[in-house]
């Protein structure tokens, strides 16, 4: 489960980032690293701002509500507040997996290719391998290679969710956002998912938010502490390698946290 | 490096540039002017009718309202009779459908009732408003007014003293014409007024039914007052469509141009007059009256509407 | 009194009468309510049933007075027909657009609630006033070298009609729509467009469909605004740039005829009309129901 941080590219940056809903600040001076081909755990308490800053990476959150980011965060190298930057190539590079499944009201192959079909024009032979790939990915495959077209709201709570995972890998992010992916879910559904994301960090970059301290200490190479004080904005506490911040922690805080003093 | 391990991708990579920007942009603009464009109808609407009636406001300027007469051939115009017919129909409409209405929501609401009748009964009821207007006519023509003239013959022998009831009526009469429009008032009254009462809290009921008042001391001290904002928004919103009511209406109230104070006399409403000339008016200045008159109803639907609307909507009901 | 005798006493006489009254009140309201109902459905099968022949479907109406000839009022049920369509036609699509302005992109903004207000306005206006307005603006100007009563101006006025209705339950379809639907596609990378079209509008259609078929069953109704714009005509309907004729028209000047057998026609055709102003509103309940 350790990966020795090498000098790996940085997939994420985020330097002093500020987050406000309206003029109520959510998030203060984030600055965090995300490597490429880690897997990124953000845990916290509840309404620390973990989730705020993740769909602060995709730009979502300013679909949701009136979020202004300052200072810089950074793909690749690339500015993502950028005027100039195309929102829905940027969502197409970052792909996310929400709290709760959401597939759409389509069968389980037009969930997977939706996002494919937004983009492009693809051969069927094409799709069809694509929608397999994804799937195959998301440890799906067996399970409805049989019946895609089948609806897939038919499917288990644990099964949507992986289908929604299928869905964001069938466009090829670079990075997959998750944001408390198994908190709807069953114990089997959950450990299901975490071997995925196993699976997974081969081939993509994950940044997972939870707030299942036992998950981050078994799915990630690094994870970040985020918490808040009694002006209730969110802050980056500590960030470090997994192991470390689990059995070692600098900062008491994180300490208290993980040793479950507080929640 | 490490990124040969990832994915080639079937687009660029980069995140910037493309159209879709605009595409974004160029959605949300069309759909802007779209929506602006009903305000555009609206003040159309009313800038035509207002043009089309200058002719009829030049010559008779605000006295129009006052003026009894309406003679075509000498082109002299008046709208006194049809506003009189107009609120006198919409004023009786009110006096049957207002106890009738609020009643059926007070069956349809409260559990006098097992819950599969409540909302059969509101079934029926909103049924009534789904009938086209003119087969409402239609039904007041043939059945209405031959059962209402023995009634209406009755009044006239038993209360010919009072000038309500003065004259002698030969079928299709104000009177006829109120009670049409009740029947059609009656669902928009109903339908409202039972949504405001459901809205009110239980706590208020089991508070006075605890106090030992029996159901309908509660009903009449508690429910109602407390939902009568709502109930009269309810009115205003089914004066509304009292006001602007044609073809029913038309088909029996006789189309008579005195302003008589007999309810059994014929008499004309705006709508009803609209829709007995327009069809033949050629005159400029005959169509120029008639868009007077049509000017006066959209006002006096227009505010009585916004009335309602504010009382209604300060209760967050449907309509 | 023992307390066995006061919990049992019954109340006092004039609380007693009073319930009995108010009781007896709203069951004699509950059937003046009805009443009207019962009798306009009783009559209209009642006269309406025994000529509702084939003919009715196929035939142009008999010449007045002529009662060898079995007449019908096929062309009036053509008009109405055609005048509904062309109606939707135009109030459809205009309609949605604006709902997904109102639910997508205006939301609570100055904009979108002049909106919403002005079209609380429109949909208050009297159905003859509008007709007032479809008549000037349509019937009084020359349209490809033609001045007069036409399907067109017919239409205008039932779209206007039908326009607040459509934009109205739409704007609440689109509500019932999950946002993080909006969401999940929006983090795929799909613009705005491709997210109203394939996600929203398709999640939204079972009850979109309903608002519309409401709007249908009560523009089909519609008399008023159709008798000066659209007027009658005897004959079948063959453009769109002549009187027309209508059921609703139909039964309002047959009403008024000294023909007996035009007037037995009224009631049959009353009979089509509630009969297919109905059915379309059953299906509209039918659609969301299923769901």
């Amino acid at each position: 489960m350790l990966h020795s941080i090498s000098q790996s590219e940085l997939a994420l940056s985020a330097q002093n980032v500020d987050v406000f809903y309206g003029d109520r600040k959510a998030l203060s001076s984030i600055s965090m690293d995300i490597y490429l081909g880690q897997v990124t755990a953000i845990i916290g308490p509840s309404g620390c701002g973990k989730s705020t800053f993740i769909k602060a990476l995709n730009r979502i959150g300013e679909l949701e509500s009136e979020m202004r980011v300052q200072g810089q965060l950074e793909f690749f190298g690339q500015n993502i507040y950028s005027p100039r930057v195309n929102l829905n190539r940027l969502r197409r590079q970052i792909g996310m997996v929400f709290q709760k499944p959401n597939p759409f009201p389509m069968s389980i192959y037009d969930n997977v290719a939706y996002g494919v079909r937004v983009f492009s024009r693809v051969s069927r032979s094409l799709l069809d391998e694509m929608v397999e790939k994804a799937l195959a990915d998301a440890a799906l495959w067996d399970e409805v290679k049989d019946n895609l077209k089948k609806s897939a709201l038919s499917l288990s709570g644990g099964q949507q969710q992986r289908l929604c995972i299928a869905r964001a890998l069938a466009v090829k992010p670079r990075v997959l956002l998750m944001d408390e992916p198994c908190s709807a879910l069953d114990p089997i559904a959950t450990m299901k998912i975490e071997e995925l994301i196993n699976s997974l960090r081969q081939e993509f970059t994950i940044v997972i938010v939870t707030h299942n301290m036992q998950q981050a200490a078994r799915i990630s190479d690094r994870t970040a502490f985020f918490s808040t004080d009694e002006s209730r904005i969110g802050q980056l506490v500590e960030l470090d390698d997994t192991q470390k911040i689990f059995s070692s922690a600098t900062n008491s805080r994180t300490r208290d946290y993980v040793e479950g003093r507080f929640g | 490096m490490t990124t040969s391990r990832f994915r080639e991708t079937t687009v660029s990579d980069s995140i910037e540039g493309g159209n879709t920007a605009w595409i974004d942009l160029g959605f949300a603009w069309g759909l802007r002017i779209l929506a602006i464009s009903t305000i555009a109808i609206l003040l159309w609407m009313g800038w035509i009718i207002f043009n089309q009636a200058l002719p009829a406001i030049r010559s008779f300027g605000l006295g129009f309202i006052t003026r009894q007469e309406w003679d075509v051939n000498q082109l002299q115009f008046g709208a006194k009779t049809y506003l009189y017919g107009t609120i006198v129909t919409s004023a009786i409409a009110l006096l049957f459908a207002v106890p009738i209405g609020v009643m059926i929501a007070i069956v349809t609401s409260e559990k006098f009732l097992p819950g599969w009748l409540r909302s059969t009964l509101g079934f029926l009821i909103e049924l009534i408003a789904s009938i086209p207007s003119v087969i409402i006519g239609f039904w007041g023509i043939f059945v209405l007014i031959p059962f209402m003239k023995p009634i209406q013959s009755a009044l006239h022998q038993q209360f010919s003293w009072i000038p309500l009831f003065g004259t002698e009526t030969f079928g299709p009469s104000l009177l006829v014409a109120g009670t049409i429009l009740a029947v059609m008032i009656l669902p928009t009254i109903a339908a409202i007024s039972r949504d405001v009462m459901l809205a009110i809290p239980q706590d208020l009921r089991t508070a006075s039914l605890s106090l030992g008042a029996t159901r309908w001391e509660m009903i009449t001290t508690v429910l109602i007052p407390a939902s009568l904002s709502g109930i009269i928004g309810a009115i205003m919103l089914a004066l509304g469509r009292a006001l602007g009511e044609t073809m029913a209406v038309t088909m029996v109230i006789g189309n008579s141009d005195q302003v008589s104070l007999s309810l059994l006399d014929p008499g004309n409403t705006i709508p009803s007059i609209l829709a007995n000339q327009f069809p033949e008016a050629l005159d400029e200045l005959h169509i120029g009256a008639l868009m007077y008159l049509a000017l006066i109803l959209f006002a006096l639907t227009l505010v009585i509407n916004m009335i309602a609307n504010s009382i209604v909507k300060t209760f967050g009901l449907k309509q | 009194m023992t307390l066995e005798q006061q919990l049992t006493r019954p109340l006092s006489l004039d609380r007693r009468i009073f319930s009995y009254f108010m009781s007896a009140i709203a069951v004699l309201f509950t059937g003046l309510a009805l009443l009207p109902l019962l009798s306009v459905l009783f009559e209209i099968l009642r006269q309406g049933l025994p000529n509702l022949k084939w003919e009715v479907f196929t035939n142009l109406p008999a010449p007045a007075g002529d009662t060898s000839v079995v007449g019908g009022f096929a062309n009036a049920i053509q008009g109405t027909v055609l005048m509904v369509s062309m109606a939707a036609l135009f109030s459809v699509p205009f309609g949605i657009a604006i709902a997904v302005y109102l639910s997508e992109i205006g939301k609570s903004g100055a904009i979108a609630q002049t909106v919403r207000f002005v079209l609380s306005i429109l949909s208050a206006v009297p159905s003859i006033v509008v007709g007032v307005f479809a008549y000037a603006v349509i019937v009084l100007s020359t349209i490809f070298g033609y001045r007069g009563f036409s399907a067109l101006a017919g239409s205008f006025a039932l779209a206007v009609i039908m326009l607040p209705i459509v934009v109205l339950s739409t704007e609440e379809a689109l509500k019932l729509v999950p946002k993080h639907q909006r969401l999940a596609s929006a983090a795929l990378g799909a613009n705005s467009m491709q997210t109203v079209f394939k996600i929203v509008l398709k999640a939204a259609l079972p009850s979109i469909t309903t608002g519309v078929l409401l709007a249908i069953a009560r523009a089909s109704g519609e008399t008023a605004p159709l008798i000066f714009t659209a007027l009658f005509s005897q004959t079948w309907v063959e453009q769109i740039l002549n009187p027309t004729p209508s059921l609703s028209v139909m039964i309002y000047n047959y009403s008024s005829s000294a023909f007996p057998e035009q007037t037995q026609m009224a009631w049959t055709a009353s009979l089509v009309l509630l009969g297919l102003v109905t059915i379309t509103n059953l299906l509209s309940r039918l659609i969301t129901q299923k769901r």
